[in-house]
């Protein structure tokens, strides 16, 4: 089965490439190979079967798929979008992106388009693998080896009037059986804020594997709101990776939706590299049929006085099956720090399943730590108080489902995000 | 409008209704008092159709239907309203989308069509005024985050909005400081119609200063013990509720 991987691999690496990257993809290679797929016996993923993952023979998606405008427009942020690179089966597509002439003190380019540049090498050969190791799962190493493009953005000192950066990606359902691996590079320097969306969408229902990592590092009292939106077609394979670094007084805001597919995993890991910090990881997940959604985070903290927040809710129906596993770790010179982490998950069949677990490791001795999780139904007392009001138990639910889910999302700050989501929530409930 | 026929109800094992009667007129004010426990709590939800209760017997007839026979939506769709004592908290749900969807919910079970946000809204306005709110209620949660006494007042801003022909205030006044119990009382009395009937379920008697009823009576042991016009309410606040309770034993 690797053999496919490693065909691929001797492409992608013969490529001209410059030799950080050249080094950067070779052990992305090594490292998958001696790791291989992970299994059942695998701790991080011994709910997680991606056995139709390793079984399946994905091609690299061709460039050049048919997509036009109107394909892509339901996607997109309306009238107001400011910045959007969109990629289709992995590769940059100019025609289908919005780019202005000039963003002071932002750059938001392909990597294919930089990477062999000074300026490229200047912003990338020290990061791009650099913050998400190629160790970090057996994926993040194929997508080292592998990814054929995705976005740079860097967003310079003290700039904080960015406009919103949309990262769409396209699985154009062109070819059967393909994949694509995109890896994104987002900086936001000394000061600076930035929001940024990477958006995977789908226009087919067809098998196909999109494997993505993101890196970020946020520069001394940096802000970044980073939403990842995950609507991929029924028969697909998504995996992503986001790996931050967080300097002193930094913010990042992450959200993550999940909403198709059919198995979604996706590894959040964010590292306090200097005091003071703070983020948020929230997660809204709805999982139908057989999906498979998996949420992995990890917050490190390793420096003083950092505080995080997780709040993931899950909506469940069918035999769907949703994995939770939230890692806080705080080490001893990590004091004052100020952790809350919770997972709910709303069941509306027998049949689902959910294994959440928190996991706490705290090696200092001053700080305030908790985790709480839930899985549970709809409760009868709100469900009679709608009934009292003339409405049946059937809009009922999903007047109360809704709800559950819609916590998550009165809280998003990017407006064509949460209309997005609003909608596709309420439709995924009819 | 009303007939309630030797009702007894259950939660699990044990009866908390031992065998009610009462009839309630079109353009009547009901008032229901007792103790703590006597019941009158649970009246007003199996009436509602609470799934905490058992009926274990009797009859309720609502304009002639037998209501027990209904899902407690049908019954509200017929025109029956409890406002709750502890109004529950639905986050995420706003108060204009929960009321605009219980409304056209009703409409629709009688045939109508449902009506759009922008004609709700003039429709809200109107209601809105009757319990001395703005706008912004209505982009809140339901009930969530609200003091005891904006639970109460969103409950008969509901009630105005739905406009039944039976209300059952279930201890409405309970928590209520004096302007709310004011703006509660005067709510309710505008809403009275000459075809609607109300109900209020309360253990003290000040709710009834503003909200006069025609007949009181007093519940103990899960059964009616007394009733009487509005001076029977007077008379109780003057004597308490044990004399009362001796005398439900004596009868028991």
């Amino acid at each position: 089965m690797t053999q496919v991987f490693q065909e691929q691999f001797a492409r992608t690496r013969g490529s001209g490439s410059p030799t950080w990257l050249t080094a950067l993809r070779e052990s992305g290679m090594a490292r998958f190979t001696e790791v291989g797929f992970p299994t059942l016996h695998d701790e991080d993923w011994r709910f997680t079967d991606i056995g139709p993952i390793a079984k399946a023979a994905f091609t690299a998606a061709n460039a050049g798929a048919a997509v036009s405008p109107g394909a892509i427009a339901p996607f997109t942020f309306g009238a107001n979008e400011g910045v959007r690179l969109t990629f289709v089966d992995g590769h940059f597509v100019p025609g289908l992106s919005l780019r202005p002439a000039r963003l002071a003190g932002v750059t938001v380019a392909p990597l294919s388009e930089i990477i062999d540049t000074p300026a490229g090498a200047a912003l990338l050969a020290q990061r791009l693998g650099h913050l998400t190791p190629v160790e970090m799962t057996p994926f993040v190493a194929l997508n080292a080896a592998l990814f054929s493009d995705g976005a740079a953005v860097h967003v310079a000192a003290g700039v904080a009037d960015a406009p919103t950066i949309h990262l769409l990606f396209v699985s154009s359902g062109a070819a059967a059986g393909t994949m694509a691996h995109l890896r994104n590079v987002l900086v936001v320097e000394r000061g600076a804020s930035a929001r940024v969306v990477e958006h995977y969408v789908s226009l087919s229902d067809g098998e196909y594997l999109v494997n993505a990592a993101t890196e970020v590092e946020l520069g001394d009292n940096a802000e970044l709101t980073h939403y990842q939106v995950q609507r991929q077609g029924a028969g697909a394979f998504q995996l992503a990776a986001i790996h931050a670094r967080q300097g002193r007084d930094s913010r990042y805001h992450g959200f993550s939706a999940a909403i198709g597919g059919r198995i979604g995993r996706n590894d959040t890991r964010t590292v306090f590299a200097g005091p003071g910090g703070e983020c948020t990881l929230n997660g809204l997940y709805l999982a139908r049929a057989d999906q498979l959604i998996d949420n992995h985070t990890a917050i490190e903290h390793r420096e003083p006085n950092c505080g995080s927040r997780q709040l993931y809710k899950g909506v469940l129906s069918g035999r769907a099956h949703a994995v939770f596993n939230g890692k806080v770790l705080v080490t001893p010179e990590a004091q004052k720090t100020d952790g809350k982490q919770t997972n709910r998950n709303l069941i509306l069949s027998d049949h689902a399943r959910v294994d959440t677990k928190p996991q706490l490791e705290i090696f200092a001795d001053d700080v305030k730590c908790t985790h709480g999780a839930t899985v549970g139904r709809l409760e009868e007392l709100p469900l009679f108080y709608l009934e009292s009001r003339g409405i049946g138990p059937v809009l009922g639910q999903k007047i109360l489902t809704y709800a559950f889910a819609a916590e998550m999302l009165t809280s998003l700050t990017i407006d064509p995000v949460r209309a997005q989501l609003e909608a596709l929530v309420g439709a995924w409930l009819e | 409008m009303l007939e309630i026929k030797n009702l007894t109800a259950n939660v699990g094992d044990k009866p908390i209704l031992k065998g009610i009667d009462l009839t309630v007129q079109a353009g009547e004010v009901h008032a229901v008092m007792g103790p703590n426990g006597s019941g009158k709590s649970t009246l007003a939800q199996v009436i509602a159709g609470h799934p905490a209760y058992t009926v274990t017997g009797g009859q309720v007839l609502f304009q002639g239907q037998d209501l027990l026979a209904l899902e407690p939506e049908l019954r509200a769709q017929a025109g029956v309203f409890l406002a709750f004592q502890y109004p529950v908290e639905i986050p995420g749900v706003t108060n204009a989308y929960f009321l605009r969807a219980a409304y056209n919910e009703i409409r629709k079970a009688h045939g109508e069509e449902e009506m759009d946000p922008i004609d709700f809204l003039d429709l809200l306005e109107e209601k809105l005024a009757l319990v001395e709110w703005g706008p912004e209620i209505m982009q809140r949660a339901v009930n969530f985050g609200f003091s005891g006494g904006e639970k109460k007042r969103n409950e008969i801003l509901q009630m105005a909005v739905l406009a039944p022909k039976l209300a059952i205030l279930d201890e409405t006044d309970s928590g209520l400081d004096i302007d709310a119990l004011r703006i509660v009382a005067n709510g309710v009395n505008k809403l009275k119609r000459p075809d609607s009937a109300t109900i209020v379920v309360t253990h003290y008697q000040r709710l009834l200063d503003h909200i006069i009823p025609d007949r009181v009576h007093v519940l103990a042991g899960g059964r009616i013990v007394r009733s009487g016009g509005k001076e029977l309410a007077l008379e109780l606040e003057a004597k308490g509720y044990e004399w009362l309770e001796s005398g439900a034993e004596a009868l028991a």
